[in-house]
């Protein structure tokens, strides 16, 4: 009788365990598809996405993108300027899919997504000898170690940090 | 001279459209010919060679058109500063290259002003792709 009890007990442990687990699974996988989720619009695709990956528009609010978008002819040392027309369009996506959470604000606008805080977390494990290795270079090559970067997949399967 | 006519209605009629129309690299460098003929009536046609020596030069500045695309063109590049892929910049290469002349008047706008600081003349455009057309795969 007592032992009974102690198995159910310990099933009703493993089950909620489990249970715990896919739930953490799932939340943490929605988060992540929420904020990288690739970019759809084909413009800012095109434009945005030639010499860095399109970066998913939910990594910074809608104040960075708009100075961002403000300073394409000398965008960290290149010029990215574009036509009238693409720039209302971009200035309209970015602007309706900005993240809206305190992560993407600081109240200063972040034009680096690599200086925001959650940017600064989910990297802090990588050592500064992988940033500087001749595969990597820069933070803004997501691919490197992302695979699936090009396509808006950052889950944790696909990282190959490259030696 | 038809031909240049038909060729400047066809480039003012993208520009006022804003339609791309696929070319062929060869309708492109006609366009810069036309464009660079009305620049200078000294004008005395494309040089690949001086393609070749424009494309490798660093200008007075720290890049040249090679830093991201390669000292050969046929290869795929790298972004000096973000490392992602370039593909080749050779039409025999990437055959989708120099067929959207709004697409390839946007990235000599944008990379002209990284490596030289200063917009490209119709010339050396004409110069470049005559270049990067004479090269096979």
């Amino acid at each position: 009788m007592e032992n009974d009890l102690k198995r159910n007990i310990l099933d009703a442990t493993v089950w909620s365990l489990g249970v715990f687990a896919v739930f953490m699974l799932v939340a943490h996988e929605a988060f992540a598809k929420d904020r990288q989720s690739a970019a759809t619009n084909p413009t800012y695709k095109a434009e945005c996405g030639s010499c860095h990956v399109a970066y998913a528009p939910a990594l910074l609010s809608a104040g960075s993108w708009q100075a961002v978008l403000n300073g394409l002819d000398k965008h960290f040392g290149s010029n990215a300027s574009v036509d009238a027309k693409s720039l209302t369009e971009l200035r309209a996506f970015l602007d309706s899919n900005a993240g809206r959470d305190r992560r993407a604000s600081t109240g200063t606008p972040d034009l680096r997504i690599s200086e925001t805080d959650w940017f600064r977390r989910e990297h802090r494990k990588v050592p500064a000898t992988t940033w500087r290795g001749a595969a990597v270079k820069s933070p803004a090559n997501c691919a490197a170690c992302h695979t699936g970067a090009e396509s808006g997949d950052y889950s944790e399967r696909g990282i190959r940090v490259p030696n | 001279m038809r031909r240049e006519l038909r060729a400047l209605a066809l480039g003012t009629g993208l520009i006022a459209t804003g339609v791309a129309v696929a070319q062929t690299p060869a309708e492109i460098l006609r366009g810069y010919e036309s464009a660079a003929r009305q620049a200078s009536p000294a004008f005395g046609g494309f040089s690949a060679q001086r393609g070749e020596t424009f494309f490798r030069s660093a200008h007075g500045g720290d890049w040249s058109c090679a830093s991201c695309h390669t000292q050969s063109p046929v290869a795929a590049g790298r972004h000096a500063v973000t490392g992602k892929a370039i593909a080749p910049l050779a039409p025999a290469a990437s055959p989708a290259r120099f067929t959207d002349s709004a697409r390839v008047e946007k990235w000599f706008n944008r990379n002209c002003n990284d490596v030289l600081r200063r917009a490209c003349t119709p010339a050396e455009k004409g110069d470049v792709l005559a270049y990067l057309m004479s090269l096979k795969n």
